[in-house]
Formats: structure tokens, sequence, C-alpha cells
């Protein structure tokens, strides 16, 4: 039987097993459209398609399956970008499917034409531009195939509306091949081999882990291993919940506002056994002091991480749930009481605090209130920013894929559409977006699509008044000039053309007035003895509920490492 | 040879060769010929800053399969991540790095020369040495055909310069391995 193009997206999509998809609708995707009106999975509706690349971002990281979203041609592709690249830096799987005018006009400047696989090209994995509505089938199976392996990543494929409407029989590849695309997932054993000799010579070993771990399913394995040979596991915000954060082994986040402990066994390890992680300069700070000590392996998917910032001893290429699984068995029983006793002496000297004090609400009080109301359970999803920095410190999470945070790009915005995309993907989850005024303003007009869809999430808006990570380095390291971060009104000094004051002029919007022009609870929170009991009545609540809890204005995110510095540089507080 | 002093990143001033063999690296690529696929490749090095100094791209003995031959700039280090990246593109077959093969780089440059009566035939005679080839003739121009590695053409311009070179158009190197060994498609 012949189908339409647009019809054999649908099937496809059926066949990939998709269970929910985020898109807008368009003038050049009004067939495709038409399709998913009969299609079996649901369909969200969202009010920007930054907002959709979002959603099937989180669902992808929440449920450990490829995300699906769709857009029209021109503006609708065009915004889909920065979602695009936001999972790409994450190497998250996503499958982005957009119009496209008809191909005999594509070139013309027609109508919403926007060279939409040229603007994807740098930020996606890999795209496709279809011509041929015979080729649609084997495009999908392959952009699916190609997200979901080696280093995941998203993939665009565009559609012109008159392959959409084209008919063809609809024929699914029973196989993917793709003469240039292997990627390696079985490690050598000579590599692994390599790598348990320097274990086990190791005094002073270190797990620093990221992300590879959570996309490969390495938990357990990366569990077995640190405890059998009684390594100490620190993680990157991206894999926050790699380990449990009740782990004995488990030290938290490491890097620019990680935590001191973390930090310092970095630098004092013999051997550093890093896992799916990449040497990022948010957690290397400056190469040349960075863990001078020790011998370093490294274990990841992707050749070109190998190497690329910091040269290593041992790497293992290959997914690093099957390395760790290899590893298990030649690594032999170790345990480093002096190497431990150094770290519980660190933790001891500086661990994670803040004061509560007797004014507004403390934001680190908040989240620890959460953290025990939820014990860790809880799937939080986060914006950019100093909130960002406050949850992994203070949220360190029980589970993989029960920390979802924008770490590669930084993308102000990501956090609550991925919240929506998360809880779809985990009903059964409690899920907690926690958000900044200033990232969370980006993206909070898809409030409408949780109360449209009836998707319960808890938003925690930790409000400062201000840009308030930016804020932090105006006033750390540009002499307190604070250039464009107070978010509040130009007020008596507007005609001067001074910034505003935060403590005098007003914030807009009112988000009270805001969560009722949504029909929505709202809490507003000032003071700390309120945290406890708003939380619990937001925890019970079975629709979207806003929580705001009013923060100083100039509360800051410490430990920090400066950017490019070395764990010497360490501000632990400002006092 | 050309040598510029150059800032490295450390900020240690480095002498670099710029005409020389030492940061200059060969590059042959099998691709699938496709659109979009040149895009892909020097979007990439623009995006992560690698230097190009030529690319060439062609069909080659297979139908659906075109070769680049990308001569870059750049240090070990530079290499390898430019080797990786470029495998790691989905419609790239293979890559390989002709530094340790023994092979043969040839460049074909058209040029347009100011040339008369009066010179024509001490043009003619150093065409001659270089083997090379004068394909078009007018009243007060000549357009040369020449073919060889680098180093030759380098050296051919130099002995035009007295006669004015107007105008060139280079192809870029295009390389092949010696002997039996061949660019498989085998990744």
């Amino acid at each position: 039987m012949e189908l339409t193009g647009a019809q054999i997206v649908v099937g496809s999509l059926v066949r990939e097993g998709v269970k929910v998809a985020f898109g807008i609708p368009g003038g050049q995707a009004l067939p495709l459209y038409d399709a998913l009106y009969d299609a079996p999975f649901r369909l969200v509706l969202t009010r920007h398609e930054q907002g959709a690349s979002h959603m099937a971002d989180g669902y992808a990281r929440a449920s450990g399956k490829v995300g699906v979203c769709f857009a029209t041609s021109g503006p609708g592709a065009t915004n889909l970008i920065t979602g695009l690249a936001n999972a790409y830096m994450d190497s998250i799987p996503v499958v982005a499917i957009t119009g496209q005018v008809r191909t005999g006009v594509i070139g013309s400047d027609a109508f919403q034409e926007a060279d939409a696989t040229g603007c994807t090209r740098s930020v996606t994995k890999h795209n496709f531009l279809v011509k041929d509505v015979r080729d649609l089938a084997r495009i999908i199976r392959e952009a699916f195939h190609i997200a979901a392996t080696g280093r995941p990543g998203p993939v665009h494929i565009d559609v012109p509306v008159d392959v959409q409407r084209a008919k063809t029989p609809f024929v699914w590849p029973a196989t993917v091949r793709i003469r240039s695309y292997r990627p390696i997932s079985a490690p050598s054993d000579d590599d692994v081999r390599r790598a348990a000799e320097l274990i086990r010579r190791a005094q002073r070993p270190l797990l620093y882990v990221g992300g590879g771990v959570i996309s490969s399913g390495a938990s357990d394995a990366l569990r077995r291993v640190a405890e059998k040979t009684d390594t100490p596991v620190a993680n990157t915000l991206m894999a926050n919940g790699a380990i449990p954060f009740d782990h004995p082994l488990a030290l938290g986040p490491l890097g620019m506002h990680g935590k001191y402990v973390s930090n310092m066994a970095l630098q004092h390890c013999d051997l550093l056994i890093s896992c799916g992680a990449r040497f990022d300069d948010r957690v290397t700070g400056d190469l040349k002091k960075f863990s001078p000590k020790s011998k370093k392996i490294h274990f990841d998917i992707d050749p070109a991480c190998i190497n690329k910032n910091v040269p290593v001893d041992v790497g293992v290429l290959g997914d690093v749930r099957r390395s760790l699984e290899k590893l298990l068995p030649l690594v032999s029983r170790k345990s480093h009481p002096v190497w431990r006793r150094e770290i519980k002496a660190w933790d001891k000297k500086h661990p994670l605090s803040y004061r509560l004090g007797d004014g507004l609400v403390k934001p680190q009080h908040v989240i620890k209130t959460l953290h025990r109301l939820t014990r860790g359970e809880a799937l939080v999803v986060t914006g950019v920013g100093q909130h960002q920095m406050w949850s992994m410190q203070w949220y360190q999470a029980k589970r993989p894929r029960h920390f979802l945070s924008s770490g590669g790009l930084g993308t102000m915005g990501f956090g609550f559409p991925a919240a929506i995309g998360a809880k779809l993907a985990r009903p059964d989850r409690t899920v907690v977006s926690i958000e900044g005024d200033g990232s969370f303003q980006m993206t909070m007009t898809e409030m409408a699509i949780a109360v449209r869809e009836h998707i319960p999430i808890v938003v925690i808006l930790l409000n400062n008044y201000y840009l308030g990570m930016v804020r932090q380095w105006q006033q750390l390291f540009y002499n307190k000039r604070f250039s464009s971060t107070a978010l509040t009104v130009k007020g008596a000094n507007a005609a001067d053309g001074k910034e505003p004051t935060p403590g005098r002029d007003p914030y807009v919007p009112d988000f009270m007035k805001w969560a009722a022009a949504y029909g929505i609870e709202g809490y507003r929170l000032t003071r700390n003895e309120q945290v406890e009991g708003a939380l619990r009545k937001a925890l019970a609540a079975k629709s979207p509920v806003l929580v705001e809890a009013i923060i100083p204005r100039d509360e800051n995110v410490f430990p920090m490492i400066p950017a490019g510095m070395g764990v010497e540089n360490i501000i632990v507080d400002m006092a | 040879m050309k040598k510029l002093p150059t800032k490295t990143s450390d900020g240690a001033t480095d002498i670099v060769k710029t005409n020389g063999k030492k940061d200059r690296h060969t590059l042959s690529c099998l691709v699938e010929n496709k659109a979009g696929v040149l895009a892909r490749v020097s979007g990439l090095f623009s995006a992560r800053g690698y230097n190009i100094d030529s690319l060439a791209v062609g069909e080659t003995e297979i139908p659906d399969v075109s070769r680049m031959t990308i001569v870059v700039k750049g240090d070990e280090k530079i290499l390898e991540q430019v080797l990786k990246q470029l495998d790691k593109l989905v419609d790239v077959i293979k890559v390989s790095d002709y530094r340790a093969t023994p092979h043969i780089e040839r460049d074909l440059a058209l040029i347009k020369v100011k040339a008369n009566k009066s010179n024509r035939s001490e043009l003619m005679q150093i065409c001659d040495i270089f083997r090379t080839k004068i394909i078009d003739v007018a009243a007060d121009a000549v357009v040369i055909e020449a073919t060889g590695d680098e180093e030759k053409i380098q050296a051919f311009l130099e002995m035009l310069e007295p006669f004015g070179v107007m105008e060139m158009s280079r192809t870029g190197i295009v390389a092949i391995a010696r002997g039996k060994n061949v660019l498989s498609l085998k990744k």
C-alpha cells in the first residue's frame, strides 16, 4: 500500500517505539501534522520550538530513549537550534524533523525558507535533507540509529513539503547499514588490562565520572568497581546520581563550583580514572596545574575525546559500561585506608556550608529541605546559573537519570521545558524544576503546556532579582559594576540611564499574578521558616505549582575556583 | 624556505616553518559522494580553528565515493584531533595521514604571464626546463599549465616573476600512495 511521506514519518516513528513527541505545526509542516492527527503516540503542542527541543532532550535524558521534536520550515527550524546545540554538547539522543519548502523552490528565498540543514550542521551529530520520498523510511531509521549509538547526539531530518505529500510503498528497512558509520562499542582486552594494571599499583586512586556513565547505564558497574578497589568517586555536573549520594565512596561534585574534598582529591590522587567525562574546562581549570601527581586512565566512547585536553596514560575506547564490566574481574580487591583518611580530613575542613541568617530565604536551605523531603529521589531538572550550581551541590541524587542539567552549552531556559519532557518520560516520579528568575523567564511560556496537558511539575523559583551568576562574576572580577544584570524595573534612575536598584525598584512580572494567570497554585516565600511547609504542599499537588523563594540579592555560589585557575585558588566563601 | 616567528599558545616565541614539511600534513579521505559533504568537512575545519592549506575533491573509481586531499598545518596534537574529528563525521568513510606513507603529490596551476614577441622565446625555454606547457598565446600574454609538487610550482613561479604573473588558478594538492598500497573503504 502506498503512503504519503507524512504517513511514512508517523509509521516510522511508531516502528521506532516513539511514545511522545513535541512540536509546533506551520505552513510547510501541514501534511506532516495532518498525518500526526492520527498518530498512536502522544503529540505535545509547545509554545516555542526551543521548548519542543528541550522537552525532547529532557525526555531523552530521563528515559534513555531518543527524544523527538517537530517544527515547520524557516523560523520553526531556526528556533530548534539552541535545543539541538544543547543536546549535542551533552550527547543526548534527539531526532528533530522539520518541514521545508518544496524541493522545486529550495534556494529561491521562498516564504519561510531557511537553509535548515546548513543551520543545524554544526550543532548536530548528523543531518539529512530528504529529496525523494523513497529514501524517507531508511533515513528515519538511520537517524534514530545514529542518534542513539556511539556517542549519542541529535540528528536533524529536513523534509520538504512535496516529499511529505508524495506517495510510495512504506518499506521499513530490516537493518541499518551505514558503511561510513561504525561506532566502536567493545573495548579492547589490551587496553582494559593496562588500565587494570595501573589500578593495581595505585595508592590514591580517584574515579572521575561524567555523563557517559549515565548514558551508557554504567552506574552499577561503576559502583562495583569503586567498591572492589576502594576508590572514591567524584562526579561532574552531568553525572549527578551516577553513584548514590549516600554511598560511602561518593565524594560529590568536582570542578569550578564542586566540593573542596572532590577537588582536593583530584589534585592529590596518584591515579585518575576518568569514565565518560571529557576533561571540560569547568572541571580542569588551569590545565598545567590539573591533577599533577596522577597517572590517568580515560574510558570514553569518543576517540576524539581521548587525549584532547589532557594527555592520558591509558585510553580505553568503548562503551563505558562494557569497559567497566570487563575491568571488574581484572582488578583485585583493595583498600586504601590512608587515602580515605586524607579525604575525610578534607571533607571535614571545608564541607559545603551556608549561613541560614534571619533575613530572606536561603537558596541552599530550599534545596537541602527539598532533598530531605524527597530523600534525594525526586527527578530534579535545573536551568543554568547560580541555582543550577546550588542544586548540583545540595541535591545530590540517589539514582542516575534523576538530575538533568544543561552541562556543556549552559543553556538558560533549558530547565523548565526539559522538566516537562522528563515528567512525560517518568510520570511515576516527582519532577521538580529548580529555576532562577533569569533562566525561567527564557522559556516559562511553556507553563501553558504543563497546564494544557495536565503535567504536574513543581517549579521552585529562586528569585534574587538578578542574573545572579553574571552578577557574582561582576562582583568578584568586574569591580561590582552590575552592568545589565538587575532584572527589576528601571526606577528613579532610569532617566539618567543608570541601572535599577533591586532593593528599591519593583520586579516584573509579579510571579504570583503570573501563576494565577495560568490557573496554577503559587506560593511566595520570604522567610526560611516557610520553606518546609510550602514544599510539602507543592510536592503533594496533583497539578503544576510554583514556589517562589525570594532569596538574598547578593548570595554567591561557593566554593569557587575562578576560571582558568587551579585548586589552590579556591574561594571557600566571602569571609 | 620562509621562516616566521609566531606566538605559541603558551606565549613563547617559536620558529615555525611556514613552507616546510614539519607541520604540514597531507590527508586523504574517502567520503560519501553526497550533497553537503564538502560543507561538513570545511565546516569542521572552520569551527575548530584548524588551518587548511588546500582542499581538493573529486570522483574516485567507485561512483558514489569521492576523495578529498586536504593539506593541513598544525602540530601533532592538532593533527590527531583533525584525524579523529574527520573520522567522526558520518559521511567520512576513511581518513588517512600520508606522512608515513611513500606517496606522490601533484598540484596543477594555470598561470597567466605577460609575454610578447621580445621575451616569449626566453619564457618558452623556462617552460621547457620545468616541463610545463604553454596552452594559450595572445599578443601580450600566455597561459601556462604547470603540474608538479608544491616545491616545483613554487620554483617555477619564482622564475616567472620577472615576466609578470597576471593571474593564477590552482587545484591544490592531490595525492596517492606509491606501489600497490590503496586506501580501502574499510574503516
